[in-house]
């Protein structure tokens, strides 16, 4: 019985002082955390993405409370969940979220196998940053897509997959967060964030070539030349050409297709709208982002730029 | 016999022009000069459209202190200011000029007779080598001028000429020895004064015997000028290597230069065009290239005009063969592989290499099985399969503390690789990732 | 012209190195041991190598093709077959099948492709397969064949292994050493032991080759018959009765085998020179540990064992000296 009565206390005492020690600890040695970091960090993706430009989501979280505090949450917008998350985010810190617009992830260039023919061959390890380094790559466009897939192993959330008819990678319109892991990964710039548009359709120039417009439109069918129609069609200025290239800004763009059929070489798409009206043969529709451009204007392409050039 | 102490290889040699005489090159057509032509800025162009040149008209000037100026090799008409494919395998800026007749800036020596006297002072000859746009002729094309304006702190106590020719193939230095060997020499001794030093190595690897004997004759007549014959391996020709074989010193790692271990490197043909340069005041506007090659009919040397494109040089030799599979400006350990053949010789086009398909084609990369021959044959002592591993899952931070920034991109490890493995395609990667980083966080500071 | 032109970075050339060359090479440096195996067990020893590969190529391209449904195959490479061979001769003779192919089953299954194949094994998959059947079948496994049976093959009559006599004279028996084979003939391999490993010329003409065709470095081998000579001469001279000479000790046992063949294995031996000095040196050491303190006769294959855990560490602080290193 003693036995019992003595092991019984010289454990309770035992337990006693670790509880002390450990209450003392935990209070002297405590680091103060914000529970609204928790409480936001729990409603992020947590895919650690690193598409807000913070380190991870939890870098996230600190700073949007951060921020909560100084008063606004403007710019801190997390690309993968979207304006919902960010609207929870700024129900937990009693903020008025501020609207984004959804992004998407666009591959500017169509150079599939069939558009830009191959004059040489790659011949080294899978990666378009190595191909990058070697030479201008397989075509005589040394801005397109090098094909090696290195978006395609970036992207965290399985929305880019190379398609091996084209030799180019698509978008999965559905899966993709816009987080840029995948812009940042192209050595080439390629790929651009851009804003989604009203109901998904947006116009894109799908081209990146700086090249002179004579040897842009060489190296492949659908390159941008550069020819300055798109711009001056634009009622809205919202065209510009820099160093041979026409680019679309989201911002301005209206969405009134003037400029695609104006296009002589077709580079510009005009994604998810439904197509012409019924003149206009079949729409294109073997890829997702295949433009329905009128197949007689891709014909007549490689004569009409030679006389611009 | 005397050699680098850590790691090398010894690819088989195929130096198939060696018995070949310089000749020299018919004038191009055309001309093409690409502004970028050495490490550093570009230079920039200073003809326009329309422009008469004569031969040695210098027709860009340096864009920096670490640059150099360009001069026309031919005569006749501005044609363009353009851009070019060049062996970078992109599109860079290039001025073009359509020849018409052969005239040269009259203030040209065109003699033949050996000029052996040169008084001028150290930082008049500097001057002079600047002037004339001399690069090292090698391959890396470093701005010579830089090399010998030595940083404040640092003393130069040696030259020592880069005579090896390690790459497998290559035999412009070689033929350039049997038949320069005086101006070489002389040029050797202005480098030398013009560093103040009294102490001149010429490290020339022994599978070139006649070049040895040769040298070591007529650099009697010069005084402290020593031969070292060296065990052939390679990369004998880094600079770094030879200077470890010739005078057994090691530079450490970067940011530390040859010239932290008293050393001033050149190649033997920069010493030539040194004495082009100061003797006769010829600006560098040609150097002798090798055209070879298992399937070429005639490998030669040819004292080229920069500005030839390779396919001229291509047909002099032979034609280009049908089955070529990869066109290589340089020798095969080192040299880029060609997006076509009009890529002008430039400045530091040692050679062209033609491979047939066979010869071109990579095997296919199979599982690493650690055999350590990478490690065991690495020149600088590191550990390539590491720094591959380490690239390609983009550990950037565990790559710089590898030591990736003293990889010399000798390409030992991908050579020796039992496995194939594409060791150098990601160290490159890493070295050049890790070189942005650094330089960003230096620019921060 | 005919092709389009290929572009990649330098290097352009290649030795023609390959990873078949190396695995082959092993398997001719491996001949002259296979040769005297033969003529010192007969029948036995053939039919133990030649199950002992079969099984291994075959389970190699089993696995590869129905469990990991991998395209390329793997057995050209001669990773496999060297892998049977080595195990093989670290067999006895007289070993029934069905033991080998439990043993070749476990070197690759185990050893080797739950790895994820050739160059990921942390060990020796032959080795692996030896230990794994040296625990699990004691008693088959250490009943060695006297010499020159030819004909015979599980029926072989069994005897005394130098090492047993050895490990009999450190648990007290002071006649035992007296009883070893005379020197010359443990050098030649004329005693019974596993197939491979009773000839110490054979092996060492092995490794002349090896080294000759710059297969592998001196330093691992080197470093482990050093170690062993010495330290097994030193308890040689604290106590010539109990311990045996370190000449019996090199020209013994497993060690000529493992120090040549096993522990110099690509895959799980350290990457620099340092490294494989150290590995070799602690090789060394816990064999004559082993063979003298432990509970086993033979220690070879335990101390490559305990050392590829260690090749890990070691490959992470024994870095190679770097160009222009200063030593501080």
């Amino acid at each position: 019985m003693d036995l019992i009565l003595v092991a019984v206390i010289s454990l309770g005492v035992i337990g006693l002082i670790s509880a002390v020690i450990l209450f003392v600890a935990s209070k002297k040695f405590a680091v103060y955390e914000d529970p609204r970091i928790a409480q936001v960090a729990e409603v992020l993706p947590q895919a650690n993405c690193g598409g807000c430009g913070f380190p991870g989501c939890n870098g996230f979280a600190s700073a949007c409370v951060k921020a909560a505090d100084a008063g606004s949450l403007e710019g801190k917008l997390c690309p993968a969940g979207g304006t919902p998350t960010m609207e929870k985010i700024a129900a937990i810190l009693g903020m008025e979220a501020v609207a984004s617009e959804p992004k998407i992830a666009v591959v500017r260039c169509n150079g599939s196998c069939e558009n830009r023919p191959r004059t040489a061959v790659y011949d080294g390890a899978k990666s378009c940053a190595i191909a990058h380094t070697t030479s201008g790559g397989e075509t005589a466009c040394a801005f397109g897509c090098l094909g090696c897939g290195d978006c395609v192993e970036a992207c965290k959330f399985d929305a880019i997959h190379m398609n091996p008819e084209t030799g180019l990678p698509e978008v999965d319109e559905e899966k993709c967060t816009a987080c840029g892991a995948c812009a940042k990964a192209c050595p080439r710039r390629i790929i651009e964030i851009r804003p989604k548009g009203k109901n998904s359709r947006r116009m894109v120039v799908m081209c990146v070539n700086k090249d002179k417009g004579a040897i842009a439109n060489k190296a492949c069918k659908v390159s941008c030349i550069g020819c300055g129609k798109c711009v001056k069609v634009c009622p809205f200025e919202a065209i510009t050409l820099e160093n041979n290239l026409a680019y679309i800004d989201p911002a301005k763009c209206k969405s009134c297709r003037k400029c695609e059929p104006e296009c002589p070489k077709g580079a510009i798409h005009a994604v998810n709208f439904p197509p012409r009206k019924p003149k206009v043969e079949a729409p294109a529709d073997t890829t997702p982002k295949a433009a329905p451009a009128p197949k007689a204007e891709a014909v007549k392409a490689p004569e009409a730029p030679k006389a611009e050039a | 016999m005397k050699t680098f102490r850590i790691g090398g290889v010894h690819p088989a040699e195929n130096k198939l022009s060696a018995g070949k005489a310089i000749e020299t090159l018919a004038l191009p057509k055309q001309a093409v000069f690409p502004l970028s032509q050495h490490i550093g800025a570009p230079a920039t162009a200073i003809v326009k459209k329309g422009d008469v040149v004569k031969v040695g008209t210098k027709i860009a000037e340096a864009g920096g202190f670490v640059s150099a100026a360009i001069f026309s090799s031919v005569s006749g008409k501005v044609n363009k200011v353009d851009s070019i494919i060049d062996a970078s395998g992109y599109r860079k800026p290039a001025i073009f000029i359509d020849v018409d007749g052969d005239e040269w800036e009259e203030t040209i020596d065109r003699s033949t007779t050996l000029v052996k006297e040169c008084n001028l002072k150290p930082e008049e000859i500097v001057a002079k080598i600047k002037d004339a746009g001399v690069v090292g002729m090698g391959g890396a094309c470093f701005p010579t001028h830089v090399k010998l304006s030595p940083p404040p702190g640092c003393k130069a106590e040696c030259v020592i000429i880069n005579a090896v020719e390690c790459e497998p193939y290559l035999t412009a230095d070689h033929r350039l020895m049997l038949e320069k060997a005086d101006e070489i020499l002389v040029g050797v001794s202005i480098l030398m004064k013009a560093v103040n030093v009294t102490k001149g190595y010429i490290g020339i690897e022994n599978n070139k015997p006649d070049a040895i004997k040769l040298m070591t004759e007529k650099a009697a007549q010069y005084s402290n000028i020593e031969i070292v014959p060296l065990k052939v391996k390679y990369p004998q020709g880094g600079e770094k290597q030879l200077i470890d074989a010739v005078i057994a010193r090691q530079v450490p790692a970067p940011p530390a230069i040859p010239i932290n271990v008293g050393a001033v490197v050149q190649n033997v043909g920069t010493a030539y065009a040194v004495y082009e340069a100061v003797q006769k005041n010829k600006p560098l506007f040609e150097r002798v290239v090798t055209v070879t090659g298992k399937s070429v009919k005639n490998p030669s040397n040819f004292l080229t005009r920069m500005g030839t494109p390779m396919s001229q040089l291509i047909e002099a030799a032979g034609g280009l063969p049908e089955d070529t599979g990869k066109v290589i400006g340089g020798g095969p350990m080192m040299g880029k592989a060609l997006l076509n053949t009009e890529v002008p010789i430039c400045k530091g086009s040692s050679g062209v290499l033609l491979m047939n398909d066979k010869e071109a084609a990579r095997a296919a990369e199979s599982p690493c099985i650690r055999c350590a021959k990478c490690v065991s044959v690495c020149p600088m002592g590191l550990e390539p399969f590491l720094l591959a591993t380490l690239s390609a899952k983009k550990d950037w931070e565990r790559v710089e503390k590898e030591d990736v920034m003293s990889c010399i991109e000798c390409g030992s490890c991908q050579f020796t690789c039992p496995s194939h493995r594409y060791l150098l395609d990601y160290i490159r990667l890493g070295k050049g990732t890790v070189g942005g980083i650094i330089r960003a966080r230096n620019a921060k500071k | 012209m005919a092709n389009k032109l290929i572009v990649s970075l330098s290097p352009h050339v290649h030795s023609g190195d390959s990873v078949q060359k190396n695995m082959y090479g092993v398997i001719i440096a491996l001949l002259p041991a296979l040769l005297v195996s033969f003529y010192m067990f007969g029948l036995g020893a053939v039919v133990v190598t030649l199950t002992s590969v079969a099984a291994c190529v075959f389970f190699e391209w089993a696995i590869t093709k129905f469990i990991l449904k991998r395209e390329a195959c793997t057995i050209c490479d001669g990773s496999a077959a060297l892998t049977g061979l080595l195990l093989a001769f670290n067999l006895p003779s007289n070993l029934p099948l069905w033991i080998i192919i439990i043993g070749a089953l476990f070197a690759i299954g185990v050893g080797k492709m739950t790895f994820g194949g050739l160059g990921c094994n942390p060990f020796n998959p032959a080795l692996v397969g030896r230990i794994f059947l040296l625990i699990s079948f004691p008693v088959q496994m250490t009943s060695w064949p006297t010499v020159q049976q030819w004909t015979a093959y599980t029926d072989a009559e069994t005897g005394a292994t130098p090492l047993a006599l050895m490990k009999m004279a450190v648990n007290g028996d002071t006649t035992a050493l007296s009883q070893l084979p005379d020197t010359m003939s443990l050098f030649l391999g004329n005693n019974p032991g596993c197939i491979g490993e009773v000839s110490a010329l054979a092996l060492l003409l092995g490794l002349a080759y090896m080294l000759w065709k710059k297969i592998i470095s001196w330093h691992i081998p080197v470093s482990i018959l050093a170690t062993v000579f010495v330290f097994a001469g030193l308890l040689n001279l604290i106590d010539p009765v109990a311990y045996a000479s370190p000449l019996a000790h090199l020209f013994t046992g497993g060690l000529m085998l493992g120090a040549i063949f096993m522990a110099t294995d690509y895959v799980t031996s350290p990457m620099t020179h340092k490294g494989m000095i150290i590995y070799g040196v602690a090789i060394g050491f816990l064999t004559v540990v082993i063979r003298n303190f432990g509970a086993y006769p033979e220690g070879m294959s335990f101390a490559i064992f305990i050392m590829n855990a260690f090749t890990p560490l070691i490959n992470t602080y024994c870095k190679p000296k770097r160009f222009g290193e200063v030593k501080k």
